[in-house]
């Protein structure tokens, strides 16, 4: 499994939610990639992917995709990531 | 590698902000004194919010101001401006801001153990509400303190 996460530039705040998602996946117990991307990037990224991670501001311009697209309000909120992913990924 | 020293000079303790971009600059005025970055930084910091958003703003009260790697970038940086009065940056959740970290970084792909440090800090929900009630730079200072 591959999830995604994006920011504008690709670094900082994508590398927060990258360690952050990386713990809500250990805490459900589920394997997958975490890979941070940029919003030039992230068609390409995304591709293979079965989720998105980003924040409300940036969901917009990912555009067509197949990847469930989820919107994360605080980065540091392990929990948020957790409920969200255990929606997205069914578990 | 572990977080930078987060030197006295590179925390501003109640700045008075109008604006958000008057509220990035004073988070690039500590990267400048405390010998991170150059003005440039600060202006590049600022493109990045009027690209893409206010994104930047991760967590309720709290801006993680930043830009690309760059030559303005004089060594790997972290500083820490708190507001008098919080300022809107336009989120529609995380609104208004009155903590920024701000984060000059020589190259992206050894930032990562950096950037883990820093979620170490703020996973804890009690770290944003006491940075912005902090009432002096040592205090901030032993915050981020390994």
């Amino acid at each position: 499994m591959k999830i995604v996460v994006m920011c504008g530039i690709g670094l900082g705040t994508s590398a927060i939610l990258k360690v952050n998602a990386e713990r809500a996946l250990e805490r459900l117990d589920i394997e997958a990639s975490v890979q941070a991307t940029d919003v030039a990037g992230v068609r390409a990224a995304a591709a293979d992917a079965q989720v998105i991670l980003t924040s409300s501001e940036l969901a917009p311009v990912i555009g067509k995709t197949n990847a469930d697209v989820i919107v994360i309000n605080n980065y540091f909120d392990v929990d948020e990531l957790v409920a969200k992913l255990e929606i997205a990924l069914g578990s | 590698m572990p977080l930078p020293h987060l030197p006295l000079d590179a925390i501003t303790i109640g700045a008075h902000a109008d604006d958000w971009p008057a509220a990035i600059t004073a988070a690039g005025d500590a990267l400048v004194r405390s010998g991170a970055a150059t003005s440039a930084y600060t202006e590049r910091m600022i493109a990045v919010i009027r690209e893409f958003g206010a994104y930047i703003v991760i967590a309720p009260g709290l801006a993680l101001a930043h830009a690309r790697p760059g030559a303005d970038v004089l060594t790997d940086g972290l500083c820490v401006v708190t507001l008098a009065e919080p300022v809107s940056f336009g989120h529609p959740h995380n609104d208004p801001v009155s903590v920024i970290v701000g984060l000059a970084v020589t190259g992206a792909d050894d930032h990562l153990q950096f950037v883990a440090e820093l979620a170490n800090v703020f996973n804890d929900p009690k770290v944003i509400p006491a940075l912005a009630g902090a009432t002096s730079a040592e205090f901030v200072q032993s915050v981020f303190a390994p």
